[in-house]
This record gives C-alpha cells, structure tokens and sequence, in this order.
C-alpha cells in the first residue's frame, strides 16, 4: 500500500520553498585519464594530480574568487570542521597525502581533489532545488573539462574508482527533516518503498552516520543507464510523495495524539533553557522538535533558522572551536549546553494557537 | 567511533526504528557480519561478487590490471577499480555487477566535449539494430516498427553526410 504512493506522480505541486527540504547537492565524480586513481596512484603521481587539477580549477568562472587549500596544511580540528559544515567529506578528511579542496567564496560550490576519485565536484543550495543546483554543477563540469581530460568511455560514462558512481558520476541528495515520519513510526516503511526506487536514505553526514535530529540525506543511488535529467526528475518526484507523506503524518500526530506532541516539544524548549550538560545527538533531537514547532506556527519563524545553524553549531568540531583550546568530551558538553542556554533563554511561550500551513 | 561487541574501529552503522524508538548500533565489520546485519537493499559489490560464484571462474581469479596492479582479489576485497584500463581488464566479472546495481548498463548521460569522441552514428546504428531484432524476438511489433523507422532515418542521414 505504503509502496504505491512512491509510483504515482503526485498531483498537486509541492510549494518550493518548502521547510522539510533544508538543502540541494549535486556532486559529480570524475577521473583524470592517464592516472591511476587516487587509491591506487603513488605519491608522485598524486601529487601531479593535484598540481594540474589546481591550476584548472583556478581557470573556471564560478571558482575565480575562491579559497583553495591543500590538506596537508589544515590542523585536524580545521577538517573537522569542514566536515561538519558539509564542505568535504570524512575521507578526504583523513587523506594522508596531496589531498586539496577549492571553495568558492560563497560556499555553494566545492571541489575536492583525491578523495576516492581525482575530482568530487559538488554544489550546494539552501531548500529544494535541483534545477540551480544541477546547471551550475554542469557548468562547473564543462569548465574543468575545457583543460582536462577524464576518464571516459562511450558504453560507461564516466570512469570511477568505485563502479557504484559509474556513468554519469552524479549523486544527487537533500537533506529532509522528517520529524513526523520518525514519531508516527513510518520511517522504516519509507527507508524501504524508496529504496526499491533505487533510491538511498543517510543519516545527516552521509554514508554510515546516524539520523539525529530525523535529518535523512536522501539520494540516487543507480548513476547509471540514464541520464542526468531523468535521474533528477525520479528522485524529485519521490522527494516530493516524502514531503507529501511527512505533511500527512505531521496532520495526523497533531490531530489525534496533539497533547503528546505539545509535551515533547515543551520539553525540548525546556531542555534547551536549562541544560547543563548535552551530547550532540540529544542536542540534535531537541532542535529538531524546535524546527517542528516553526513549521506549526507555534514558534517565530526565526526560531527554524536558529535550530538550522545550531545543529551544526553542535557538532564536537564547532563546539571545540568555539572553547579555542583542546578540551575533553565532558567538557564539550558543558560548552555546548552553555551556548544553547544563551540562545533558547529568550525563547518565547509557545504559541499553541497557530494555524498549520 | 569503537564497535559495540569489541574495541575495534566500528564501521557499520546500524539505524532502526522499533516500536516508534529510534535504536543506534556502531559495529565493526567483522562484528555485523556475525551478528548477520545486512542491508539487502544496500550495495556492496563484496558480496555481490560472492553470489556470482560461476560468473567468476579460475580465469577470471587471476586477472591482474597491467597499468596499474589492481588483481581481481583487490576489487572483491575493496570493490574499487585502479584505473581506466581496470574497466577494459574486469569487464567480464564487472557486467553482471552492474546489471544489478544501475538501472541500466549503457551510459546515456553527459559527453565530455573533449578528450574523448562523440559516440559515432556506427555505434546507434549497431544499437538501434539489436534492439529491433530484440523487439522482432519479443514480438513486440509496435516498437519494432518504431525502431526501424529510426534505423532508416539514420541511414539516410549517414548516406547523405557521406
């Protein structure tokens, strides 16, 4: 039952922007030809990589003004960093050896070089939107490709180190909040009717982290034997029945279950106001419930904003940054329920009249 | 992050949601395969190259990539290719491989402008032709009759460029 709502296309239009979609990525994957792929490449030639994929990325548009780093030169907290604000991934975080990253000032783009594939071309947007996103990846593409060749084969596409990325090379994901799904104990149905699509359900920081704070990356799983466009369109079209499904279970655990609900997300504020010691998840599952009382209404819209930037603020990363000196996990967690104390103390009653969107 | 059953560096990240709870299990890889976590739905070519037994033969045991060293027991064990040639050397192990894990196993995507030709009118033509004898086999005369309409067309553009 659950499964035929992901096959039929929904009817009526999900309105962008859309607070369950907090953000659109599009990375590609692509090799140069004639190297060996990063892990298979020695240091000499990786570092040739590097040096060459450097000097092209400086030449494309959308990257002219821009920081690039080589992570030799990063402290470990400094990747950490980057990690949790979603500007590279765990392993190039780790890479030994003539790894680099190229940021544009804005941050919506990032190119990562010698991950698991010479080049990771990602590009990052605020709420649901697949067609910015995509074009400004392709254009990004094509400009890198006007001084490189990749690795290409007519039958395969795009040659990757790992044959799951093969063809188009492209894995497009958003990042939902499905508080809803999670309470009203559908998750798992979801997870699985959406999986049969070919597509695949993360937890916030991707392949192998957990679902704090119900965020769920949710991506394409299959990158080859179509194209780009009909990759998009099929998740879109799945992304917009979870939108529909979440909308539908946040209706329904208000209508029956409502005094429920308002007890969980009281004792978030609460906890929130009066911590004194928080681990992250715990953190991430509080703030979700904040995030869940803007959508109602119950709360300022602000207040979304803030549980957005907070729920990076709480990673260990940015916690250990804003102490400025190392500090220990227990510490961490006093330094983290201090800074939420400071920023939910002025947190209004809720407001339990609202209308629901 | 350390395994839940041993101190060894967790690798399977375990989420479900009993009864409206959710339940977090960080395990190692040794760990998960004891306690038989598997994500059917989940894609490692490790084990999808061990349900092909008989696709993988003693000839394909010792294929060894020239340019770069990758064997055939480095991709079963890491599931990663070395480099270009690896495509052309693991070909035969690697189709049935991709059957299963992509929707198709032809590249219909982007075509990077340089570095590599177009794909030549030859190969659609040799493509269009198998998919009609396909579609005469299946005695689906409707899209058979399509196809042969975009054979001709074909035909007639490459005579004329000619």
């Amino acid at each position: 039952m659950f499964h035929d709502l992901f096959f039929s296309k929904s009817k009526s239009k999900v309105p962008k922007p859309c607070p369950i979609a907090l953000s659109t990525r599009v990375r590609l994957a692509r090799n140069l030809s004639e190297f060996p792929f990063p892990g298979r490449a020695e240091s000499g030639q990786k570092k040739a990589v590097l040096s060459k994929c450097m000097s092209a990325l400086g030449k494309v548009k959308p990257l002219q003004s821009c920081t690039s780093v080589e992570l030799d030169e990063l402290s470990e907290l400094d990747r950490q960093i980057l990690v949790e604000k979603h500007l590279i991934s765990l392993e190039l975080s780790q890479s030994d050896e003539s790894g680099g990253v190229v940021l544009s000032n804005d941050r919506a783009c990032s190119v990562m070089v010698n991950e698991e594939d010479h080049l990771r071309i990602q590009v990052l947007a605020n709420g649901l939107d697949f067609s910015k996103v995509w074009k400004l990846a392709d254009s990004l593409d094509s400009g890198i490709e006007s001084s490189l060749d990749y690795a290409f084969d007519s039958q395969l596409g795009f040659l990757t180190a790992c044959p799951t990325n093969l063809g188009t090379g492209m894995r497009a994901s958003v990042m939902m909040h499905l508080p809803g799904l999670v309470m009203s104990k559908n998750m798992d149905k979801v997870i699985n009717a959406v999986n049969h699509l070919g597509i695949a359900v993360r937890g916030l920081f991707g392949e192998g982290s957990d679902a704090s704070g119900s965020i769920f990356q949710i991506s394409n799983q299959q990158t080859l034997g179509e194209s780009e466009s009909a990759i998009l369109e099929r998740l879109e079209m799945t992304l917009e029945n979870i939108v529909q499904q979440e909308r539908l279970a946040r209706e329904k655990l208000s209508e029956d279950d409502g005094l429920r609900l308002t007890d969980k997300i009281s004792r978030a504020v609460g906890s929130l106001k009066t911590s004194y010691l928080i681990q992250s998840s715990e953190a991430m599952d509080h703030l979700s419930l904040i995030r869940l009382a803007a959508d109602f209404g119950y709360l300022p819209e602000k207040f979304r904003a803030l549980a957005d930037r907070m729920f990076i603020e709480v990673q260990p990363g940015h916690v250990q940054l804003s102490a400025g000196k190392p500090i220990e996990p227990g510490e961490r967690d006093r330094l983290r329920a201090e800074t939420l104390r400071k920023e939910f103390l002025r947190m209004p009653q809720l407001n339990l009249n609202a209308q629901v969107d | 992050m350390k395994c839940h059953h041993c101190d060894s560096q967790a690798t399977v990240h375990l989420t479900q949601i009993i009864n409206g709870q959710m339940h977090k299990m960080d395990l190692c890889e040794a760990c998960a395969q004891e306690k038989g976590v598997t994500n059917p739905d989940n894609l490692s070519i490790g084990n999808l190259l061990d349900e092909n037994p008989s696709k993988v033969d003693a000839s394909t045991a010792s294929m060894t990539c020239e340019s770069c060293g990758t064997t055939h027991q480095d991709f079963k064990k890491g599931g990663r290719l070395g480099c270009e040639a690896c495509y052309h050397v693991f070909r035969p192990v690697l189709e049935p491989l991709l059957d299963g894990m992509h929707a198709g196993v032809k590249h219909f995507g982007k075509v990077p402008s340089r570095s590599v030709k177009k794909k030549s009118d030859d190969d659609s033509e040799e493509l269009l032709t198998k998919e009609l004898k396909k579609a005469v086999e299946e005695e689906n005369y409707e899209k058979a009759a399509k196809l042969r309409d975009r054979l001709k067309k074909l035909q007639a553009k490459s005579s004329a460029s000619a």
